[in-house]
């Protein structure tokens, strides 16, 4: 355990917190990867997975689309891409991709297909168009469970984005790997312990978030 | 009553069966955990475990260890694409295993970071006095495989480069290398110190492998830290810089061992590394990438060559 | 593709180390996770804080888990154990919620119905919630199962022999058929075990017919990672 004091006192160390190799600059690095890789995913993985939960077309592909990709080993994929493409973040960034990919897809269907069909059944009745059928009363219904994908997703990308860091990007996988290689565990678990403070930060936002697009009508029964 | 039949227990049962099954198996047929032979019993025909890094160059290295002693009588077990040394040399200390190829001047670096020694004889000095009991290194080879400032044909001829020191005075140069490369003396303090050159490291955490080497050749950095044995450097045509003042730490091969390596094993290693030079080992890892041959055949091929076999 | 051809012996063995280090994970996190689960689902103050913890658990990067594990467990870095352990660490981050989700479904009127026929706590929870909850849970299970599988990889590094090594040595060598082959044989090693599971799950819960399935509301558990 006097590797974990240690890794709190790396943290703790003013001459580790600023400029452009500190803990800051770093941690900016870290949190601007996640975003853009899990925005990125949402571009593609929502639409899908409203037009999948909401026509139930190729939910059969889409489950088997969601496991392929969870079953896709980051390790392959961003060695694959070394080879291919080189250094830099287009690499590592289709890697993040594809890991948030099936968290937002199975998310997005679950959450439209999870829409109560008395509430869907009503809509039409009242004359709704399927667009706003899909808009105002299945998105909303199923926001909680949509959030809840691009939730587990972010935590994800968070873990790996360590990884853009093996090809010569920034973020908190530069204190990882630096600790790696000369044996400064402190260093090393000092950037772990970073990085699971930024998934706690950005879990409790994700919750919050998650209660605040809850309809107020749904809110009793959670 | 039960909701359960008793298809579900047969069924459960197998499940259980099948985990107890994979946790007993983990134990033996994946080779991790090693051999456990009696020290005590090192006469007669011993069995050595030959270890090697996650490095297709060092895997060669150990292949032709292990061919060699099998060659004269002994049972060898491998234990390849061991990680790198804060996963293997513990094991090493621990008795699991027994020879290791390795490199002098990183093996010293990792026991002592701030040894001041720059050639391999005041290293393998060094390396007796900081190497835990039970162990100890075998007479180098000429072979090494070592870091160094690399640059392209077309670079060195425009600024007319043959030594690190004629980078001096050239503007906004980075290097690619592994990030540890700034902690070490022949890093760009180091350089800055020794011959006046400024240069920044672009951290790439391959070891000299493809990453770095297309970091070079796409113009992303001027200056690679690639390994001398690399086959990328003859084949892409790429200039090593001289070091005249011996600022790199040379990383001549030489073998880690235990107790449980007698006088005579240590005379067959002795006998490979004599023969093993510097252009060889470029030639047999030439072999492992570019032919995509196997670490045992390249092994087998090289050990007739020099008559060892 | 030559490279494949002359090297099926060693894609071979790294297949069944592969296997022989996800299998017990994947038991083990479903086990253990029953438990936990179940407490997370019974004490309500315990809720919060354990699937939190659990969510947690994901999000510590795998390279230094698998580096410190050694150091508080006292076993060696390439040890099977190590590795094994990590991933039930990971595992039961995707397990401990779907189980909790999958016990608090229990219709609470079936589990008052146990009750009146004088079913004790133990002879219930198997034979009464376990089977009604069965289908989410081994939505849960399928997805540990894949995402372990893939975890396996990450050990490679290390020197812990699974198709990983395809990725590490390919790329060294630059190889790309190995690494190719590494990842579709990964992904083809999680999907029969997910076909085998959705079979074992028909097998052990026979009343949920594929048709019935589709109708079960998507859980946490096919949502989470």
């Amino acid at each position: 355990m006097n590797y974990l004091l240690d890794a709190f006192a790396w943290i703790a160390d003013p001459a580790h917190q600023a400029g452009p190799n500190g803990i800051w600059a770093r941690l900016g690095e870290h949190l601007g990867y996640s975003v853009v890789g899990v925005l990125l995913a949402c571009l593609v993985a929502v639409p899908a997975g409203l037009w999948v939960g909401h026509t139930g077309r190729g939910r059969g592909l889409a489950v088997g689309l969601a496991s392929a990709a969870r079953a896709l080993p980051t390790l392959g994929l961003v060695t694959l891409l070394g080879l291919l493409l080189g250094i830099g973040l287009v690499g590592p960034m289709i890697a993040f991709v594809a890991l948030a990919l099936p968290s937002i897809l199975a998310g997005t269907y679950a959450g439209v297909e999870a829409a109560d069909r008395v509430a869907v059944d009503g809509a039409r009745a009242a004359g709704m168009t399927e667009w706003q059928v899909l808009t105002r009363v299945e998105l909303p219904l199923g926001m909680p469970l949509l959030i809840g994908g691009i939730r587990s997703a972010f935590l994800q990308v968070v873990a790996t984005a360590t990884l853009a860091a093996y090809v010569g990007a920034g973020g908190l996988g530069r204190f990882l790997f630096l600790g790696l290689r000369t044996q400064d565990y402190p260093q090393m678990l000092a950037a772990s312990l970073l990085v699971v403070g930024l998934a706690l930060v950005a879990d409790i936002a994700f919750g919050l978030l998650q209660r605040f697009a809850t309809p107020a009508g749904l809110r009793t029964t959670r | 009553m039960s909701v359960f039949s008793r298809r579900t227990l047969t069924a459960v049962a197998a499940v259980a069966g099948l985990g107890v099954l994979a946790a007993c198996g983990t134990s033996d047929p994946m080779g991790t955990s090693p051999a456990t032979t009696d020290p005590g019993a090192a006469t007669g025909d011993t069995t050595l475990v030959v270890g090697s890094q996650a490095y297709y160059s060092n895997e060669i290295i150990a292949e032709i260890y292990a061919q060699a002693l099998e060659g004269a009588g002994y049972t060898v077990e491998r234990e390849y694409q061991i990680g790198q040394r804060e996963v293997y040399l513990p094991e090493l200390e621990a008795g699991d295993l027994d020879v290791m190829p390795e490199y002098g001047g990183n093996l010293l670096q990792y026991y002592n970071s701030d040894a001041e020694v720059t050639d391999t004889a005041s290293i393998v000095e060094a390396l007796g006095q900081e190497l835990p009991d039970g162990l100890r290194v075998l007479t180098p080879a000429e072979a090494s495989d070592q870091d160094s400032y690399t640059v392209t044909r077309a670079f060195a001829d425009e600024h007319n480069l043959t030594a690190i020191g004629d980078l001096a005075g050239i503007n906004g140069l980075t290097i690619a290398a592994n990030s540890e490369f700034a902690t070490r003396p022949y890093g760009p303090d180091g350089v800055q110190q020794a011959y006046g050159v400024t240069i920044a490291l672009t951290p790439v955490e391959d070891s000299g492998g493809p990453l770095t080497l297309r970091a070079l050749l796409d113009g992303t950095t001027q200056v690679a830290d690639l390994y001398t044995a690399d086959p990328a450097i003859a084949d892409n045509d790429l200039v090593v810089l001289d070091d005249p003042e011996s600022l790199i730490l040379p990383q001549n091969v030489l073998p880690l061992v235990s107790e449980r390596v007698d006088a005579e094993a240590e005379a067959v290693l002795d006998d490979v590394n004599a023969q093993l030079s510097a252009s060889d080992l470029q030639e047999l890892n030439a072999q492992s990438v570019n032919e995509q041959r196997r670490s045992a055949d390249i092994a087998s091929e090289w050990l007739a060559a020099k008559g060892l076999a | 593709m030559r490279w494949i051809g002359d090297n099926l012996d060693v894609i071979g063995g790294h297949l069944v180390s592969h296997l022989l280090l996800a299998v017990p994970p994947i038991v083990a996190s479903f086990l253990l996770a029953l438990p936990v689960g179940w407490l997370a689902g019974r004490v309500r103050w315990l809720r919060a804080p354990l699937l939190s913890a659990a969510g947690l658990l994901y999000a510590i990067p795998s390279l230094p888990l698998f580096v410190v594990l050694p150091l508080v467990i006292g076993t060696g870095v390439r040890d099977a154990t190590n590795i094994i352990v990590a991933l039930t660490l990971y595992g039961l981050a995707l397990m401990v919620p779907a189980t909790a989700d999958a016990l608090r479904s229990v219709d609470p009127r079936v589990v008052d119905a146990a009750d009146a026929l004088g079913y004790g706590g133990v002879r219930r929870f198997l034979t009464v919630e376990l089977p009604v909850a069965g289908p989410t849970l081994l939505a849960g299970l399928r997805v540990v199962a894949v995402s372990t599988i893939s975890l396996v990889t990450v050990g490679a590094v290390l020197g812990v022999p699974s198709l990983g090594m395809l990725f590490t040595d390919g790329f060294q060598r630059n190889i790309m058929p190995s690494i190719l082959a590494g990842i579709v044989l990964t992904i083809a090693l999680a999907l029969v075990v997910d076909a085998l599971l959705v079979a074992l799950g028909r097998l052990v819960l026979p009343w949920t017919r594929p048709a019935a399935a589709a109708v079960v509301a998507p859980t946490q558990a096919e949502v989470a990672p």
